[in-house]
């Protein structure tokens, strides 16, 4: 089964660690990401800029479009990337999950498979 | 007639026992095989109506649930040939229905697992709300209809049924498996199972004996779902050890109530009136947990229960046993209410003053929870600080519905003064 994981930071989560540690973090992530890649388990997949770059658009049944500053959820917890992972069923993604490297939240979405 | 009831309940009861082993050993498996809920338990409800319409008129069949097997095996493969979505799986499905291994039905794999351990981690997955955990394990392994789960728990029959409506739309549409967790997640899955159960239990042991009968009824179903984990995970001494709590609670139960409803607590409940034997075979149940050398939270308050249980009075209660079973239980799980109990043992080890220093560190964590407050007034009566016991009464008193427990409290309040 394919899942959206949708990776959040939470504020507590990173604040408090220093440049280097913030540095090595990052490393421990990107090899991590690199081996799942690897083996098939993560399919895609982005980092994404902070949400001060967030545009929101909401479009109406009309077809009106309001565009406005900011990401559509004002939450504690910003959304920061996103990864693309493909495994046999929950249980397998939980597992996979549970081995982010960094101190996130993170939100495991079944996706709908059209194809 | 009255001559025939006697007979007439052994049979009814018998049949109750036949239908709640069977009927959850049958959804589960063919769970497994059709991966449809909704269609499996269909399936098992036809099955066990054209059984309560045969057996009456024909008697019981020499194995109950090997009939039910071929009755629902039969109605199945009737419901698949004419579903266009099993047609393709049709001859595979076919033949895994007849491989289903019925318990008592000579089957030809020893080792088939019983599919009921798959229901039940699956019902108590992680991934579904605690609430939704709940209504699902009574309503799929225990068969508890809806009404019965609602009143239970005091729920509207709509918000359960909606429950497990949602329940189970998540395990599918999320992939939630159908199985057994393996060795490194098996102790934290098995965890939660245990914690539905022992919910399950303290929901229906608290109730007060004037509500609804399902209620009450509540608890010894949750003890037979205990039963049935112990019996398919004989190797897993904190099933056991959960096991062995619940019958020693329900052993004592009828010496909780007075004959006007109102709660005894332990210090005042007849000890005669408790069931020794039942006891004397639960603590030999828990004492085989903890020869399995993996002691665990459920094995330690057992334990616990175990040691009142064994004292002769009150007064005569072990309590320096009490008090280091209470600390080892506090390591394994910190928790306020643990140290609320354990505060209370220290009480009755070293005094009322010891207790109340014991407690004094809950008071921001147990400020919303009634016994803290309870416990408080009991402490400070015994050192005759009857107004501060009285403060800490009325603080106890909106915390609870409990009808039991507030006549407790009310008539604590009207005598102190």
């Amino acid at each position: 089964m394919k899942y959206m994981v949708l990776i959040a930071n939470s504020e507590e989560g990173w604040t408090g660690l220093s440049e280097t540690e913030q540095r090595e973090l990052y490393g421990r992530i990107s090899s991590w990401w690199d081996e799942q890649a690897k083996a098939g388990r993560i399919v895609g997949g982005h980092q994404l800029q902070g949400p001060e770059t967030a545009t929101t658009i909401r479009r109406d049944m009309a077809g009106t479009a309001t565009v406005t500053d900011g990401p559509f959820l004002e939450a504690k917890e910003v959304v920061g990337g996103y990864a693309l992972i493909d495994v046999a069923d929950l249980d397998e993604a939980i597992a996979l999950v549970s081995q982010w490297p960094a101190p996130d939240i993170l939100e495991i979405r079944p996706i709908i498979d059209r194809m | 007639m009255a001559p025939d009831r006697p007979t007439r309940t052994v049979v009814d009861a018998q049949l109750a026992e036949t239908v709640r082993e069977e009927r959850g050993r049958l959804v589960a498996s063919l769970v497994r095989i059709l991966g449809d809920w909704d269609l499996a338990e269909e399936l098992v409800q036809e099955a066990l109506v054209t059984a309560l319409e045969t057996w009456p008129r024909d008697g019981m069949p020499r194995n109950p649930g090997a009939w039910l097997l071929t009755a629902a095996r039969r109605r199945a493969i009737d419901r698949l040939r004419r579903d266009a979505r099993y047609r393709d799986r049709l001859a595979l499905i076919g033949e895994e229905l007849r491989t289903v291994a019925g318990p008592s039905v000579e089957s030809a794999d020893p080792l088939a697992q019983d599919d009921r351990l798959r229901l039940i981690f699956t019902c108590c997955h992680p991934a579904l709300a605690r609430e939704a955990q709940v209504a699902l394990t009574l309503r799929t392994v225990l068969g508890l209809e809806t009404p019965a789960v609602a009143r239970a728990f005091l729920v509207p029959e709509a918000t359960i049924a909606q429950r497990i409506v949602r329940a189970k739309r998540k395990i599918r549409d999320a992939g939630i498996p159908y199985r057994v967790p393996e060795a490194p997640e098996l102790p934290a899955r098995l965890g939660q199972v245990l914690s539905v159960l022992y919910l399950v239990f303290n929901e229906g042991y608290l109730a007060s004996s004037g509500e609804s009968p399902e209620r009450r009824e509540l608890a010894s179903d949750a003890a037979w779902l205990a039963s049935l984990l112990a019996r398919l995970m004989p190797d897993e001494p904190e099933a056991i050890g959960l096991l062995a709590l619940m019958r020693l609670h329900l052993a004592r139960a009828d010496a909780r109530f007075a004959i006007d409803g109102s709660l005894v607590l332990l210090p005042d409940q007849d000890r005669g009136a408790w069931d020794h034997e039942a006891i004397a075979a639960a603590t030999e149940l828990l004492a085989r947990s903890l020869r399995m050398g993996r002691p665990g939270p459920y094995q330690l308050q057992a334990a616990i229960v175990a040691c009142h249980a064994a004292a002769p009075s009150y007064g005569a209660t072990d309590w320096i046993e009490i008090v280091a079973l209470y600390d080892r239980l506090l390591s394994l799980t910190p928790t306020p209410v643990v140290a609320l109990n354990r505060a209370l043992a220290v009480a009755e080890l070293e005094g009322p003053e010891a207790g109340l220093a014991a407690l004094a560190p809950l008071a921001d964590r147990l400020d919303a929870y009634h016994l803290y407050h309870a416990a408080r007034g009991v402490l400070l009566r015994r050192l005759g600080r009857v107004e501060e016991a009285r403060a800490a009464e009325r603080r106890a008193l909106p915390l609870t519905a409990n009808p039991a427990e507030r006549r407790l409290l009310e008539e604590r309040l009207n005598v102190g003064s």
